[in-house]
C-alpha cells in the first residue's frame, strides 16, 4: 500500500521517479525536536522513497556557517535540494500529510 | 519605573549609553541608546527606519569602533549597499574591513511548509555566528516583522521573539529593531511589548503639501530624554535631528567688525559695521532694497577676499547680477573669481528639511565667511512657524559655530511693521535693520533704521535710503516740526529753508538800511536844529550886544550927566543923607 502510494503520486508530480532525492535536515544540537524530526523523516522516506533518497543532517551548532546557504531561520528545517525546485519544510515533521504535500509527494487535498 | 525618567540626574549611576553618532539624536537622548539593550524604531513606510538603523551601524563602526551586524529581512545586501551609498556611507568598504557584516535573511512564505513544532534557533545561530565573526557590538534587525509574514504560527513566533530579545540582552549587544507602524499600536505586530527599554517613533507627514520628517522618543526607560517631536532630515551625510530645545549657546564670538559696503550704514553701526560671525536680519516691505543692501554686503565681503555664499529664493543668479549692475554693483567679476557663489532654488522645490540640508551641504562645501539668505521668509512658507523657527535656529547655530556672518532678509507685508514671526525670529538675530517705505506727496521713499545691534553703540536715527545708478547712499532724513520728511518733500523743505534764510538775510539788510536812514534823518534834523540854534544864537548875541552897548551908552550918558550935575549929585547925596536924621530928629 505504501509503495503503491509512492508510485501513484511521484509520477504525476512531474519529476523522474527514478531520480535520487536529496534531502537535507537542519538541526541545532540533539534536541528532542531534532530527534523527532529525524525519526519522522526517516519513516516517511522509507515509506515513500525507499531506495531513492539520501538524507544529510546538518547540525548548525557544529557548522553554523551552513545556515546561510539555505536561508535557515527555523529549526528543524527540511530542505528538498533535489529534485528541483527547492522546497522547505519546517517543524518536527510530525504532520505526515503536510510533509508529503510539502515534499510534493502528494497533492494537497 | 517610569518615574525614574523624571528624577534628577543626581542619581549617581546612569544607564550606560551607546552614542548613535546621529546628529542631534544623542543630544535628545542624553548620550545615545541604552547600551546592551534593544531599541525599537518604528514608523510608517518611507519614514527612514532602515536609514536610521544603517547610520547607527555605520557611525558605530567608523566613529566609535564598534563593529555591527545588519540583519536584513527585506532588502538584499546589494540593495542595502546602494541605498545607504546615497548617504555617503561606504558600506562595501566597511564590510571588506570586517567592520560591518550584512546578513540577508530571506523568508519566502510559498516555499515554506509548516509541519509541527519548531523554533527559530536557525536565526539565533546565524545571528550568533555573525556577531562573533566580527566581534559586533551593535546589531540591527530590519525589519523583524517580515517574520510574521513568512512564518504562519504566530504563537511560536511570539515566544521566539521574546527569547530573541532576551538573548540579545544577554549577548550584550546594542540592538536596533525596526518595525512598521501599526494602526492602533506603535507597531503592527505589537513588538513594543517585547522591547521595553527604548522606543523611538519616526513619522513622515505632510503639512500643506510639504512633507517633513519627525522623530520622537516615546519611551526611554531609566533615562531623561527630550519628549518632544523633533524634525529630522535625511541629507547626504545621513540623518540629522534638529533638537531646537537642547541647543547650547556656547559658540565663540569674535570682536572683529566687518563693513557693510555702505559707509553711512557702517557709521550708524558704531562706525565699524557688523560683528564677524553675527546674524543680521534685514526686514522690509517689497521693493525697499533688501537685496540691494545684501548685494552691497556681499560685494564688500568679496572685495575683502572673503568667500560669500548667496542663497536666493526669489531671483536667479543672473537676474540678481543684472539688477545689481543697474545700480553700479559689478558682481560678475566676483562670481568669476570664485569669491561669490549663488545658490538659487524655489522655496517650494522641496520641504524645509531638504532646504536646510542643501544649505548645510553648500556651506560646508564652499566654506564661506559670509552667508546671505534672500529672503528667509520664502522658506517660512514651506513649514509651520515652529518648524521654521527651529530651522532658522539650527542654521544660525551652525553658522555661528563656524564664525560665519549671516544676513537674512525678511519680507514683511505692507501695513504691518512687525509680524509675529519676525518678532519671534528677531530674538535669534544679533542685528536688525528695518527698511520702510514712506508714502506721501505722491511718492514712495525708502528709509532705514537700525532697530537692534547687539554689543555696539548704534544710531537711533532714521536715514533716507537712496538708490541711484551710481549705487546706494544714506542721507539724513529731514526731521523738523512737521515730522520726518523724505524724498522731494525733504528737498522741498531744504529749498524752503534756503528761501527762508535768504528772506531773512534780505530783511536784515532792509532793517539795517532803515536804521541807517533813520540815523541820517536824525542827524539831518539835528544839524537843522543846530543851524536854527546857531542862527538864533547869533541873533541873541547880537541883541545882547546891542543891549550891552545901549546900557553902556546909557551909563556913560548918566555919568556924563552926573558929571555935569556933579553938585547936584553930591547935594542930592548929602541931602539924602541929612534927610534921614532930620526925619529921625522929628
Amino acid at each position: 500500500m505504501k509503495t503503491k502510494t509512492v508510485k501513484r503520486n511521484s509520477v504525476p508530480a512531474g519529476s523522474k521517479p527514478d531520480k535520487l532525492w536529496q534531502l537535507r535536515l537542519y538541526v541545532a544540537g540533539q534536541t528532542p525536536k531534532s530527534l523527532t524530526a529525524f525519526a519522522n523523516l526517516k519513516k516517511i522516506c522509507e515509506n515513500h522513497l525507499k531506495g531513492r533518497y539520501r538524507i544529510e543532517v546538518i547540525d548548525l551548532l557544529e557548522q553554523p556557517q551552513l545556515s546561510k546557504g539555505d536561508q535557515i531561520v527555523a529549526i528543524p528545517t527540511l530542505v528538498r535540494k533535489l529534485p528541483v525546485p527547492v522546497r522547505k519544510i519546517i517543524g518536527d515533521l510530525s504532520d505526515t500529510e503536510r510533509v508529503l504535500v510539502g515534499l510534493d509527494l502528494r497533492q494537497a487535498a | 519605573m517610569k518615574t525614574n525618567g523624571h528624577k534628577p540626574a543626581s542619581m549617581a549611576v546612569q544607564l550606560p549609553k551607546c552614542p548613535t553618532g546621529i546628529q542631534g539624536l544623542d543630544e535628545i537622548t542624553g548620550g545615545g541608546l541604552p547600551r546592551g539593550r534593544p531599541t525599537l524604531v518604528c514608523g510608517g513606510a518611507g519614514c527612514g527606519k532602515t536609514l536610521f538603523a544603517a547610520e547607527f551601524l555605520v557611525r558605530g563602526a567608523t566613529q566609535f569602533d564598534e563593529p555591527g551586524v545588519f540583519m536584513s529581512f527585506e532588502e538584499t545586501g546589494a540593495e542595502l549597499k546602494a541605498n545607504v551609498a546615497s548617504l555617503g556611507f561606504d558600506l562595501a568598504g566597511l564590510m571588506r574591513r570586517k567592520k560591518i557584516l550584512l546578513e540577508h535573511v530571506h523568508i519566502e512564505r510559498s516555499e515554506i511548509h509548516e509541519t509541527g513544532e519548531y523554533d527559530l534557533e536557525g536565526l539565533f545561530v546565524r545571528l550568533n555566528l555573525a556577531i562573533d565573526s566580527i566581534g559586533a557590538k551593535r546589531v540591527v534587525l530590519d525589519t523583524l516583522e517580515a517574520l510574521f509574514a513568512g512564518l504562519p504560527n504566530e504563537a511560536i513566533l511570539r515566544a521566539e521573539l521574546r527569547r530573541l530579545f532576551r538573548w540579545l540582552k544577554d549577548k550584550g549587544v546594542t540592538a536596533v529593531i525596526t518595525a512598521e507602524r501599526g494602526r492602533e499600536q506603535l507597531t503592527r505586530h505589537g513588538l513594543e511589548e517585547y522591547v521595553s527599554d527604548c522606543v523611538i517613533l519616526l513619522d513622515h507627514r505632510v503639512n500643506d503639501q510639504i512633507a517633513t520628517r519627525h522623530l520622537r522618543v516615546v519611551k526611554y526607560r531609566g533615562a531623561l530624554h527630550g519628549t518632544n517631536e523633533f524634525p529630522f532630515l535625511i541629507g547626504d551625510k545621513g540623518l540629522s535631528v534638529l533638537p531646537i530645545t537642547s541647543l547650547s549657546l556656547n559658540h565663540e564670538v569674535s570682536n572683529a567688525r566687518i563693513a557693510t559696503g555702505i559707509p553711512r550704514l557702517d557709521a550708524m553701526l558704531g562706525g565699524k559695521g557688523f560683528f564677524r560671525g553675527s546674524s543680521i536680519l534685514l526686514t522690509g516691505t517689497p521693493g525697499t532694497g533688501k537685496t540691494i543692501i545684501s548685494a552691497n554686503f556681499a560685494q564688500a565681503a568679496a572685495r575683502r577676499g572673503e568667500r560669500v555664499l548667496f542663497f536666493s529664493f526669489e531671483e536667479s543668479p543672473h537676474q540678481i547680477i543684472r539688477n545689481m549692475h543697474s545700480i553700479g554693483l559689478r558682481l560678475e567679476p566676483l562670481v568669476k573669481s570664485g569669491l561669490l557663489r549663488f545658490h538659487s532654488a524655489r522655496p517650494s522645490l522641496y520641504g524645509l528639511e531638504m532646504h536646510l540640508a542643501t544649505m548645510f551641504k553648500e556651506i560646508s562645501a564652499f566654506q564661506p565667511r559670509v552667508v546671505i539668505i534672500d529672503p528667509i521668509t520664502s522658506l517660512m512658507d514651506s513649514g509651520t512657524d515652529s518648524e521654521t523657527k527651529g530651522m532658522v535656529t539650527r542654521l544660525i547655530d551652525y553658522l555661528k559655530a563656524g564664525q560665519i556672518t549671516s544676513l537674512f532678509t525678511s519680507l514683511t507685508q505692507g501695513g504691518h511693521t512687525l509680524q509675529q514671526s519676525e518678532a519671534a525670529m528677531s530674538s535669534l538675530m544679533d542685528s536688525w535693520i528695518l527698511l520702510q517705505d514712506f508714502e506721501g506727496n505722491g511718492e514712495r521713499n525708502r528709509v532705514l533704521y537700525v532697530l537692534k545691534a547687539r554689543g555696539m553703540a548704534h544710531s537711533n536715527q532714521i536715514r533716507e535710503f537712496l538708490i541711484s545708478n551710481r549705487g546706494v547712499d544714506l542721507v539724513d532724513a529731514y526731521i523738523g516740526a512737521s515730522g520726518v520728511l523724505t524724498g522731494s518733500a525733504r528737498a522741498a523743505q531744504n529749498s524752503l529753508e534756503k528761501a527762508a534764510v535768504l528772506a531773512g538775510q534780505q530783511e536784515a539788510a532792509q532793517l539795517k538800511r532803515e536804521v541807517e536812514r533813520k540815523r541820517t534823518a536824525l542827524e539831518r534834523q539835528i544839524s537843522g536844529l543846530r543851524a536854527d540854534y546857531e542862527t538864533e544864537a547869533v541873533e541873541l548875541r547880537r541883541i545882547a550886544e546891542q543891549v550891552g552897548t545901549q546900557t553902556r551908552l546909557l551909563s556913560t550918558e548918566r555919568t556924563e550927566l552926573g558929571r555935569l550935575r556933579q553938585a547936584d549929585v553930591s547935594v542930592a547925596a548929602g541931602a539924602h543923607r541929612k534927610f534921614k536924621p532930620k526925619i529921625g530928629k522929628l
